[in-house]
């Protein structure tokens, strides 16, 4: 009974958050819309095991990069309401046949034999905790090459960043 | 009684990515379609816990670490990207990104 509340609490939460994203009018509840969306998700994967995926979700997601949207948000200012006419022919169209596709697609998958994918694989009899020291021992040793090249892709973002946003004007007056 | 299996994982899973493709098609303001860009790429996340948990490896909570990184990386040049739109036409809608073409 608790393991279905534990999973039903942050599932309707999770979806209530991403509906508040795409349809909230104002950039900020947009925003909040994403934390509430972000922490349901770091309590499903504390549910499934992964408690320390789960605290970098919620240091890394909902601490530093909300942060940066908000930040952004309100450099911008909350945007002038939305224009709703479409540019693109027949663009209305096209979206709604496809999400009706999409969404058809997984009520059909999950309703078949009653919410069953016929995963390929039995649910393994191991019952792995995601502590830091498991996640360690296999972050630096079979993964420690793409965990070196995703601390070089870090400073490239940061420096693309930087050269994005930084307006150089001296060198504009010069040229 | 009835038992929370991976299978309800990856039907939330397939809900959540399909919300943010609806937003993404949607919306018409860059921040809010990188949100929704967000939405999509933690849909993905929960699909890797939810294997992890089920095969029982710790590759899938890797796989999460990366995409997590990368994710990070993706935001910070993508705000950067609108801030310098905005400051050139006053606005973060993407209708008017026609003049960025090659």
């Amino acid at each position: 009974m608790i393991e279905l509340l534990l999973f039903a609490i942050p599932a309707s939460l999770l979806i209530l958050g991403a509906l508040i994203v795409v349809f909230a009018k104002n950039p900020v509840h947009n925003a909040m819309g994403l934390v509430l969306t972000l922490t349901s998700l770091a309590i499903l994967y504390i549910t499934l095991n992964a408690t320390f995926v789960a605290m970098v979700q919620m240091l890394v997601y909902a601490g530093a990069v909300m942060t940066l949207f908000l930040f952004v948000i309100m450099m911008i200012g909350v945007d002038k309401p939305e224009q709703t006419k479409e540019q693109i022919k027949g663009q209305k169209l096209l979206i709604s046949g496809t999400l009706i596709l999409l969404v058809s697609i997984v009520v059909f998958i999950s309703l078949q034999n009653g919410l069953n994918w016929n995963l390929l694989f039995p649910q393994s009899e191991i019952s792995l905790e995601g502590t830091p020291a498991i996640l360690a021992s296999a972050l630096f040793t079979s993964w420690v090459f793409p965990f070196e090249v995703i601390s070089i892709l870090l400073i490239v973002a940061t420096t693309a960043a930087i050269a994005l946003a930084y307006e150089f004007k001296q060198s504009s007056d010069n040229d | 009684m009835i038992e929370v299996t991976s299978d309800w994982y990856l039907t939330l899973s397939a809900i959540l990515f399909s919300i943010g493709f609806l937003g993404m098609m949607v919306r018409k303001n860059a921040l809010i379609m990188f949100m929704c860009i967000e939405l999509m790429l933690n849909a993905v996340n929960l699909t890797f816990i939810t294997a992890s948990k089920h095969l029982g490896s710790v590759d899938g909570q890797i796989a999460v670490f990366f995409v997590l990184v990368v994710a990070a990386a993706e935001v910070v040049v993508g705000l950067a990207i609108i801030v310098s739109i905005f400051k050139k036409q006053e606005s973060a809608s993407v209708d008017m990104l026609s003049s960025s073409k090659g």
